[in-house]
């Protein structure tokens, strides 16, 4: 992977200062208490035919991130940029003919290849429901189309007319993808796509999505709690902690030289299938802080061993700093020293 | 998996279970043999259906109505003696006292293994008071305690709360408090820390760890993932439909894998820190049907070292030495492969 090849990318999606709160009703007369910062001030480039990984611990707002961009979650305020065929637009003003028409360009694959397809269609109901919407009207050309994404994913045509319940979790997780690729999107955001696959089916279906990456030309938000899987899939990586993004680089630079604390205490955390390499966990206080209130300032502060009166009270921004010559975001007053090990 | 030093606590033998549904059988578990050891964590790895929950659940008799222990046996050598687990009826008196005071055990899913309408104190001091002959004050002291040694923050308020209003990691805390109220000989945890955040989950590893160290406790952990294997076990058995394939120390099955299975599992995994351009290689197919079991080798279906003869017959178990066994047939041609 050579980032540098060509420079200039073209940015696909703009998300800008993007906020998604969903309100804490309480009482009789169901007042508004207070707000859960699912998603709080994120902006982020996508670009072209990359793959965006966006990783963080349960409750740290990466799905309701994948959901706002697609319209599943309303936003509190900010804007989604996106490139469409005809001009640029703001996804979150979109209504009526152009929102059907902007969710051909944007998909996703769910979480959970169990409750994802309806078990009282076939696979072929599943599937013509979008190619309707999207003008394909002769059963005869719906079929041709469904045995086609059947094969890109390589399952066999007669599985159409079977119903999701004859189907293994890889199987149907691969229906799910081919489903999403049924209307030919731009990208597609895949929503923790192979975590509840067995380890060896894992395997398949990450293989296939690259594969289908190259064939369809395809841009990927991928969305997973697994650093490993992440490593292995995305060219670069957001770090989510509280509904902010605490850290953005290429996935290699984010690996050599981790700037932000939590990401460093994150990859220490994680298991390696590998017992040569023993490393040194850095330990982790306490529990995520609530993101109904989150904590003031820096929102790592609480669980953070550099910790400083800085960070109690002012909130660090994303800023771009450069290390090697690679750009580099990360939000914390301290990072520099922290790098050039001035703080321990 | 016999080593001197640590004294045997638990031991199965060619225990075989099958469940009944429908006129149909599905046999869960073919011939396994484990022993457990004391101050020793024991990780049973494999998929999903590989039959590593019905082996804990076996061990502490609580296997559903229609299912059986067909053949084999289970014995876990008390202060007072051997006793067969095996032969013991499911909720007789004696089962009973072992269950919770002897052999303790960590549920996979906290939020459905709490009960969420008693308060958490309540459900440890329930716990002690079963096993122990003590007062009403003196268990709930215990129970303050217990939850300070898991490292719950204010235990004098947090007994008195609900398990909705703990955190999953909280909750987890909360059970293994519950499962260490009666200081166990053996503990079994099926898949602790799969519902938690990798975080949460080194937090849950380091205190586990410090138990097995301090209470010279037999641990048997039950995971999906290699990475907990590597971090946690001294021993490991790898599972594949109901047979155990390989079993050995933590550095002969990860280090020199000799099973098929066991190295295409490692070699399908992503491992931290060996970036974009690593190899994956998926196991291809998929596991088979448990009511339509392939009649010879579980594996050969799937398998690119297959022979005729596996698809026949179940390989025997063999012994390569210093206590790494094996299930399969061409292990050694596979082992001239991999070099």
């Amino acid at each position: 992977m050579q980032p540098d090849k060509n420079p200039v990318r073209e940015v696909l999606m703009k998300i800008e200062n993007l906020k998604t709160y969903f309100p804490v009703k309480k009482g009789v007369f169901k007042r508004t208490v207070g707000h859960v910062k699912a998603v709080d001030g994120v902006s982020l480039d996508v670009f072209r035919g990359e793959t965006l990984g966006i990783v963080g611990e349960s409750g740290c707002g990466k799905t309701t991130l994948g959901k706002t961009i697609l319209r599943l979650c309303s936003a509190s305020e900010g804007s989604v940029k996106y490139q469409f065929p005809d001009g640029e637009q703001d996804i979150l003003q979109l209504k009526g003919t152009e929102l059907d028409r902007a969710r051909k360009s944007l998909q996703i694959v769910f979480q959970d290849p169990y409750s994802s397809l309806n078990p009282a269609f076939t696979i072929f109901g599943s599937f013509a429901d979008p190619l309707r919407k999207f003008g394909v009207k002769k059963r005869k050309e719906q079929e041709e189309i469904v045995a086609k994404l059947l094969a890109d994913v390589n399952l066999p045509r007669d599985y159409m007319t079977r119903y999701p319940n004859e189907f293994s979790g890889g199987q149907r997780q691969r229906i799910g993808i081919a489903r999403a690729l049924s209307v030919n999107p731009e990208l597609i955001v895949c929503d923790e796509a192979v975590s509840a696959l067995d380890v060896s089916i894992q395997a398949q279906v990450l293989k296939l999505l690259k594969k289908l990456q190259n064939e369809h030309n395809l841009t990927y938000l991928f969305i997973t709690h697994d650093l490993s899987v992440v490593e292995y899939v995305a060219d670069r990586i957001a770090v989510m902690y509280l509904g902010k993004v605490v850290e953005l680089a290429e996935t290699d630079e984010l690996f050599k030289h981790t700037l932000h604390p939590y990401t460093k205490a994150l990859l220490s955390a994680i298991p390696i299938a590998d017992i040569t390499r023993k490393r040194k966990r850095i330990p982790l206080q306490g529990d995520v802080p609530s993101p109904v209130n989150p904590p003031a300032g820096c929102p790592f502060h609480p669980r953070c061993k550099y910790c400083t009166d800085r960070c109690r009270t002012d909130a660090p921004l994303l800023t771009p700093g450069t290390s090697e010559g690679q750009i580099h975001y990360v939000s914390c007053h301290h990072a520099q020293e922290i790098a050039e090990g001035r703080m321990e | 998996m016999q080593h001197h030093t640590h004294e045997v606590i638990l031991e199965i033998k060619n225990l075989d279970v099958n469940f009944y549904t429908n006129q149909r059988c599905n046999k869960a578990l073919r011939g396994v043999s484990f022993s457990m050891r004391k101050g020793k964590t024991l990780c049973i790895v494999g998929e999903s259906g590989c039959g590593k929950s019905v082996t804990a659940n076996s061990i502490m008799q609580l296997l559903p109505e229609l299912s059986r222990i067909e053949s084999g046996s289970i014995t876990y050598q008390s202060k007072k003696g051997e006793i067969r687990i095996d032969t013991l009826k499911r909720n007789g008196q004696q089962m009973r006292r072992i269950r919770g005071k002897e052999i303790a055990m960590i549920f996979q899913d906290p939020m459905t293994a709490l009960n969420p309408v008693f308060t958490v104190g309540f459900q440890i001091d329930e716990m002690i008071r079963s096993h122990n002959a003590v007062s009403k004050r003196a268990a709930a002291k215990k129970s303050v305690s217990l939850l300070k040694d898991m490292g719950v923050s204010l235990p004098e308020q947090r007994v008195h709360e609900y398990p909705h209003q703990y955190s999953g990691g909280m909750r987890q805390r909360a059970m293994i408090a519950m499962a260490m109220a009666c200081s166990p000989n053996v503990l079994i945890a099926d898949e602790p820390t799969t519902a938690l955040d990798v975080t949460i989950q080194a937090q849950i590893f380091e205190l586990m760890l410090e138990l097995k160290v301090k209470k010279d406790m037999a641990i048997l952990l039950i995971t999906h993932d290699m990475g907990v294997v590597a971090e946690m076990a001294d021993d490991v058995a790898v599972m594949y439909m109901g047979n155990i394939v390989e079993s050995g120390t933590a550095e002969q099955v990860l280090a020199s894998p000799a099973h098929p299975y066991t190295r295409a599992l490692l070699l399908s995994i992503p491992v931290l820190g060996k970036g974009k351009n690593q190899k994956l290689e998926p196991i291809r197919g998929t596991t088979p049907d448990p009511y339509n079991r392939p009649p010879g080798c579980q594996f050969a279906p799937r398998c690119d070292y297959a022979s005729p003869v596996c698809l026949e017959q179940m390989p025997p178990e063999t012994d390569l030495g210093e206590g790494h066994m094996v299930r399969c047939f061409n292990y050694k041609e596979i082992s001239h492969a991999a070099r």
